[in-house]
């Protein structure tokens, strides 16, 4: 996806002003709400005409005031999933997922319909009424109709957001799944740092309307390193789990770890909050935490009133949040060595 | 305009009425009864059918279109609800009479409304719109805004999306506002006798056949079999609708 845009539009208590040039297959917009996301995706979906400026996407114009160029939401084949699904009430799941898949042009259509109902597990859903979904379901079926309809872009907005947790990390990897096989570039929408860093490589932060910045969604969570519920965690992807006594061991990078929560074979996303790890300067001998990981530090930064460490423990990345009357004591400098003491209880497993 | 001929039936025309009947038992009907029945019935149907599109699109442009001025349009729908029917009545027949407003241009097509079924539907339908205007109005109101527009991104035009989402969404107010509408035009009176007479077999439906009977020595029982039809068929179009709009409701 190679998007540019240049809007402005009005609203009578709200001004919503973005110069965006990005490129990527996964692209994030981050924001309070009230900050002008689900503006930038009516934008750019036709659903609301800016008052001037343009929309290019993968060199077509989508809208240009100078030009006097507007491509109708019909045409422009900009697939948008909202919040919350809004599956048509008076249509079965069948009819749902071929609604748009019908009303696209039969050579550009990429996505058969088949194998898009197995990598999303619909099968035994197609005849039911949407009526009798859960939510999870709901937005698989959601997200199945805007994808047969082949778009050249996907806007998901919110699509997490009123699901319960449990919901929401059975969903991700549907989600992740889904946009490796089809190969078709996402605009992801949420407050939630903890999906943008699943689903998304860079992010567009909003604030009051305005495009404030753009940065890599690791970045953006390392300036949240503290903030509340937000703070930092690591994210950590451990496969193929062996028993080890009453606990479970993964391979991660060339070492093990030693986890309380079992995983299914494949992939395992676990969460380690970055507080959870404490550092040691010298091995300590004996330690009730079942992980200790030799490490180099690579970088450090502060944030308000701690210092987000950034080590290398056997070719893997991990953000520790310390102190710094710490970083003193320890006397942390890029280069040197450390210790990272880990409980096996800390990691949680995310999906 | 001279509308003192307009009115037929004659005191003669009464007595050969009650007289087919000869004080009978209640349910008995005289062919004109049956024929102001039918008559009811046609003009009922005439006017809910030809009344629903336009409904349709009037309670459309009113919800979904950003014009201003709106509220005049809305005023205008709903004047012949607060109106009293003669007055409406009245109204037709200055524009659509022969020295009317529009009375050349249909007399030059051969059209003659005045007198005829065509005036008896055309006073039912124009006193029966703001019901059904109303009804498909509130339904459409309750589409959430979020079905259209998804159905927009997903390829449908203007026209598709109108039948595909907003019909089949809006299809349990149709049903209500056409039963509303066809349960009104039964009873349509005031209207019709200005604008198409009394003229029985042509244009006297149920209400006004009632009305001539009570004008009539002797027509009591009649006039109370007509109410019974009126009864029944008015509680036939509530179970039709009833069980139509149950097959479009959409909850579970």
């Amino acid at each position: 996806m190679n998007l540019e845009l240049s809007l402005e539009k009005k609203f009578p208590a709200f001004q919503f002003k973005a110069d965006v040039s990005a490129k990527g297959k996964r692209l994030g917009v981050f924001g309070p709400s009230g900050s002008g996301k689900s503006t930038l995706m009516n934008l750019l979906a036709g659903l609301i005409t800016p008052d001037r400026g343009f929309i290019r996407l993968d060199g077509h114009t989508l809208f240009d005031s100078e030009k006097r160029i507007l491509v109708s939401p019909k045409n422009r084949r900009i697939g948008v999933v909202f919040q919350h699904a809004h599956l048509f009430p008076h249509m079965n799941v069948q009819r749902n997922l071929m609604y748009g898949f019908k009303r696209t042009p039969e050579k550009e259509r990429k996505i058969s319909p088949g194998a898009l109902i197995d990598v999303l597990a619909l099968g035994h859903l197609l005849d039911r009424s949407v009526h009798r979904l859960s939510g999870g379901e709901r937005q698989r079926v959601a997200l199945g109709r805007t994808l047969l309809a082949s778009p050249r872009l996907i806007l998901m907005d919110e699509p997490l957001t009123g699901l319960d947790q449990h919901l929401k990390y059975q969903i991700i990897p549907y989600l992740k799944r889904v946009f490796q096989e089809f190969d078709i570039p996402l605009i992801f929408i949420s407050h939630s740092l903890r999906e943008m860093r699943l689903l998304t490589d860079d992010v567009l932060v909003f604030d009051k309307g305005f495009l404030s910045h753009c940065l890599s969604s690791e970045d953006l969570a390392r300036h949240n390193l503290v903030s509340g519920d937000r703070a930092y965690a690591n994210l950590i992807t451990l496969k193929n789990p062996l028993p080890h006594k009453d606990l479970w061991r993964y391979t991660w990078g060339n070492t093990d770890l030693i986890l309380t929560e079992p995983g299914k074979e494949g992939e395992n996303i676990f969460e380690l909050p970055s507080k959870d790890i404490t550092l040691f300067k010298r091995h300590p001998e004996a330690s009730s935490a079942r992980n200790l990981l030799h490490g180099i530090v690579t970088d450090f930064f502060n944030v308000g009133n701690r210092v987000g460490v950034e080590l290398s423990c056997s070719g893997e990345k991990l953000i520790c949040q310390i102190v710094p009357e710490s970083v003193e004591e320890l006397d942390i400098r890029k280069g040197e060595a450390l210790v990272a003491a880990i409980k096996a209880s800390a990691f949680r497993k995310l999906f | 305009m001279d509308l003192n001929h307009r009115f037929p039936a004659s005191s003669q025309y009464h007595e050969n009425r009650t007289q087919a009947h000869g004080g009978d038992t209640m349910v008995t009907m005289s062919p004109q009864d049956i024929q102001a029945i039918v008559l009811s019935l046609k003009v009922a149907t005439a006017a809910t059918l030809l009344s629903a599109p336009a409904g349709f699109a009037a309670a459309y442009f009113l919800v979904f279109s950003k014009i201003p001025g709106k509220t005049v349009f809305e005023g205008i729908f709903n004047l012949p609800l607060v109106l009293p029917p003669v007055v409406v009545g009245y109204l037709l027949l200055i524009l659509l009479g022969q020295n009317g407003f529009m009375g050349p241009l249909l007399g030059k097509l051969g059209i003659r409304v005045i007198f005829t079924l065509k005036g008896a539907v055309i006073a039912s339908a124009v006193v029966g719109f703001p019901l059904l205007v109303r009804s498909v109005r509130i339904g459409m109101e309750g589409i959430d805004e979020h079905y259209i527009l998804a159905s927009r991104t997903l390829g449908a035009g203007w026209w598709d999306t109108l039948f595909t989402v907003i019909l089949p969404l809006s299809g349990r107010a149709l049903i209500a506002g056409m039963t509303l509408m066809f349960a009104r035009s039964l009873g349509e009176f005031g209207a019709t006798i200005i604008l198409a007479g009394n003229i029985p077999g042509i244009t006297q439906t149920i209400p006004l056949a009632i009305y001539d009977y009570t004008n009539t020595p002797g027509g009591d029982s009649m006039a109370l079999s007509l109410c019974l039809v009126s009864i029944v068929l008015s509680f036939v179009v509530l179970m039709i609708s009833e069980s139509m709009a149950r097959s479009f409701k959409i909850r579970p």
